[in-house]
């Protein structure tokens, strides 16, 4: 008996749908920047594209890890609050003399741990991602402001190397964009090269198949929810060094904008599909219209609009294919 | 109300499921539809109903040309679908079921409750049912579900109630009731088409017996004029023991082996075991407790109590991945929901319980997982150009290959095979079992749970039948009967 149906056969179309796929993300991100150049060319200029480069890497990295949650049919909306949470503890172990990278290693170890907490509820105590990470959010959020009585900390010294993180170039480069670079590789091996990345995958393309073939689920889901912690401390000891800083309120809504560069880098929420590819464009987007739209003098109220209706644009553009 | 099909054709993709089918329904008959899985009985009334859309042939009710777009236009014009795989929301109560989608309303567009209520309870006196109004339906019995569904379609004042497999479930009391509602319906002038497996039944209610076969009727008779053994040829259109290929079983040490097994409300007191080499078959009503026992043995649900050995050593399994390192594969009865990842690459799914092993410096080793799925590809004689096709875009036949091919990859101790040749075509059934027969003498043991009789029967060693949690009793292969185990199965002694 013939088994094979129509559908199975790799076609023409199938070959062009998998190349939009792929590309799509990226031919918005040329579309988006031919446009700003011509309408502003000094947006081309090589300072201008490095200062771009290093004000998307903060977004991008906690993107990535926001891309491993969401292939797995997750969410996580207390990366920013893991920011600031870890960022306050971090610049308060400077200022109380711990040497600054050590410390800065310190922060991102317990980024991972509360990242970790959110993996437990959500597997262990079966909670909806949405959820935990809402009331982790709100609870890490609150220790910050606990823990530096609202105010700024300062006084975080001149160690050389710490501020190079944030704030230096290493041959040209700024060094967040070298960070967010070596971050994007060895992700990406991890995600499309490894066990690890395959049963992420697996996960979001339905969890009960996953768990029926051997793959420890909760394991996986724990590591993932910390490698998201780990990355926004990541991303917050960059910010920490920028501003010479710990704020209270630093990361705020900056999940959703993780979010949006995830979205925009064609990865579907309902999991199991997507690249991290796509989230390193998708952050180069979002950056891309900061950047442009303040060159062209566009108002900041302005340009959220413009961000909200570039996320609808490019998702229903995903939804005809 | 009559109906007339004729010629109907209809393909999914390149695959033809209906090849000229003819079929009249005359009023007030009870018209049974046989064949087995993938002949296209589902397919033919799917196509009556509007489900699908036919791509040849013509439909006429009443003498009028007819052709609904959708199951729920049929149903307005009194042709009702009560499907196998029941259509009950679980979290609503009976009476929230019995009314989904017609719900009466007062002029603010609020529920006439009482109204509903009073109409429900009158139906429910008609089939000598007793549920609850206000109970969840998901807490209901598979047999109350069923009934439920059976009220449901009375009340649309249904003129053609079309019922696949009511009786799958139900128990001889259950089903005795069901007969008495066919009768004083076909009283009424109510037609019904039955579609069964059950031989016994359509002889006992049934007036004609329209057979089915690859997509064609076969023949259409009235039914004193045929017997048992004349439908069984033209379904299998062979001899019936062809169908289930032969071997000589040579049991070895045993492999698994079950005390005690006990979760409260579901399973009680089980004990088994199983040989190297050995197909264990596990019969018993939907809903009796047999995939809930497998599900415990492979660490997907926790047991109160009891114990699990493998090769006489006692073995903790509390997940699936400590079961799939001891050698335990579990093909599931619902391959598309927890056996596959449909976006995945055929490749992608055969090697997902093997993932590690293929990466053993971290990365995964793409040279060796080619080499092996190639090998499964051939082994199974999964149908396919690439090992890269999505598992989504290929057959209910060859998808079922792929899942088992994921388990022959561990190199399994035990297989636990959970309806296996369900929504498969016959080709491909003799395939699976043939593979069945040819792991037992590489020395894997076998546990096939089913609900089809003729399968159990052809293709196991010893029988357990389960019933209501227990198992109610053991039969070897050259004992059991069709009647013996549906004795069982239903309680009986």
């Amino acid at each position: 008996m013939n088994s094979i149906q129509e559908a199975a056969k790799p076609g023409k179309m199938n070959m062009m749908n998998a190349i939009t796929q792929k590309l799509g993300p990226l031919l918005g991100l040329i579309i988006l920047v031919v446009i700003v150049s011509i309408l502003n060319p000094s947006f081309l200029e090589p300072l201008n594209i490095l200062n771009l480069l290093r004000q998307v890497a903060i977004n991008a990295l906690i993107a990535f890890g926001m891309t491993f949650v969401i292939l797995t049919g997750g969410i996580d909306l207390s990366v920013g609050a893991i920011l600031a949470l870890s960022s306050a503890l971090t610049a308060g172990m400077i200022v109380s003399g711990l040497d600054p990278i050590f410390a800065m290693i310190i922060g991102c170890i317990l980024g991972g741990l509360m990242g970790m907490v959110n993996g437990l509820f959500i597997t262990k105590g079966k909670m909806a991602p949405f959820i935990a990470t809402l009331a982790t959010m709100t609870i890490f959020r609150g220790l910050t402001l606990v823990y530096t009585e609202g105010n700024p900390i300062t006084g975080l010294g001149d160690n050389y190397l710490f501020q190079l993180f944030g704030r230096g170039y290493f041959l040209g480069i700024p060094v967040p964009a070298i960070t967010m670079i070596i971050t994007f590789i060895v992700l990406f091996i991890v995600l499309h090269k490894t066990p690890f990345g395959r049963q992420t995958y697996a996960i979001g393309g339905n969890e009960k198949a996953a768990l029926i073939s051997g793959i420890k689920v909760p394991k996986v889901k724990i590591m993932i929810y910390s490698l998201s912690g780990m990355l926004a401390a990541l991303a917050g000891a960059i910010l920490t060094s920028r501003l010479n800083s710990a704020q209270p309120t630093a990361g705020t809504s900056y999940e959703l904008d993780a979010i949006a560069a995830v979205v925009l880098g064609g990865t579907s929420l309902s999991g199991g599909k997507g690249r991290i590819f796509g989230t390193l464009i998708g952050a180069l987007i979002i950056g891309t219209l900061n950047n442009g739209l303040n060159l062209l003098g566009v108002s900041s109220f302005y340009q959220m609009v413009v961000k909200g209706i570039v996320i609808l644009i490019a998702v229903l553009l995903d939804r005809k294919k | 109300m009559r109906i007339t099909m004729q010629n109907i054709y209809k393909a999914f993709g390149t695959n033809q499921v209906l090849t000229g089918v003819d079929f009249d329904l005359l009023e007030g008959e009870v018209h049974a539809l046989m064949g087995e899985n993938g002949a296209g009985k589902s397919t033919m009334m799917n196509v009556l109903t509007g489900m699908h859309a036919r791509d040849k042939g013509i439909i006429t009710i009443d003498g009028k040309e007819t052709y609904f777009k959708s199951p729920k236009e049929a149903e307005k014009n009194g042709i009702t679908f009560i499907h196998q795989e029941l259509n009950i929301w679980r979290d609503m109560t009976v009476l929230e079921n019995l009314f989904i989608g017609k719900e009466l309303r007062n002029s603010f567009g609020l529920l006439k409750i009482n109204e509903m209520k009073v109409l429900a309870e009158k139906q429910f006196e008609k089939l000598a049912v007793s549920i609850p109004l206000d109970k969840e339906a998901g807490s209901c019995s598979v047999g109350e579900q069923q009934m439920i569904e059976i009220a449901k379609a009375l009340m649309t004042d249904a003129k053609v109630i079309i019922m696949d497999e009511p009786t799958a479930a139900l128990t001889e009391r259950e089903i005795s009731k069901l007969f008495d509602v066919i009768s004083s319906l076909k009283k009424s002038g109510v037609s019904i088409v039955y579609i069964s497996h059950r031989m016994e039944e359509i002889f006992t209610i049934c007036d004609r017996i329209t057979v089915m076969r690859d997509g064609k009727t076969v023949d259409t008779k009235p039914i004193p004029e045929t017997n048992f053994d004349e439908v069984v040829r033209k379904m299998v259109g062979r001899e019936l023991t062809e169908r289930f290929p032969k071997r000589v079983p040579v049991p070895g040490e045993i492999v698994l082996e079950a005390k005690g097994l006990t979760k409260k409300g579901v399973f009680e007191n089980v004990s088994f075991s199983v040989r190297e080499g050995e197909i264990v078959g596990v019969s018993g009503l939907m809903g009796a407790g047999r995939t809930e026992i497998m599900r415990a043995i492979f660490g997907l649900d926790s047991i109160d109590s009891g114990e699990v050995r493998l090769k006489g050593e006692k073995v903790k399994i509390s997940t699936p991945d400590q079961a799939v390192k001891l050698g335990i594969g579990f093909i599931t009865e619902d391959r598309k929901d927890e056996g596959l990842i449909l976006d995945f690459s055929i490749s992608e799914n055969m090697i997902l319980p093997t993932l590690s092993s293929f990466a053993p410096k971290g990365i995964i080793n793409q040279k060796s997982t080619t080499d092996f799925v190639e090998m499964l590809i051939k082994r199974l004689t999964v149908k396919t150009e690439s090992s890269d096709i999505a598992v989504g875009k290929l057959s209910g036949g060859n998808q079922q290959k792929v899942v088992i091919a994921k388990w022959v990859g561990i190199g399994p101790k035990l297989l636990i095979l959970d309806e296996p040749t369900r929504g498969v075509d016959v080709g491909a059934k003799r395939e699976i079992y043939q593979l069945m027969n040819e792991l037992t003498e590489r020395g894997v043991a076998i546990i096939m749970v089913s609900s089809e009789l003729p399968e159990v029967l052809g293709m196991s060693d010893r029988i357990l039948v389960v019933h209501e949690g227990k198992i109610k009793g053991e039969l070897l292969n050259k004992e059991a009967t069709q009647e013996k185990i549906m004795t069982l199965a239903t309680g009986g002694q």
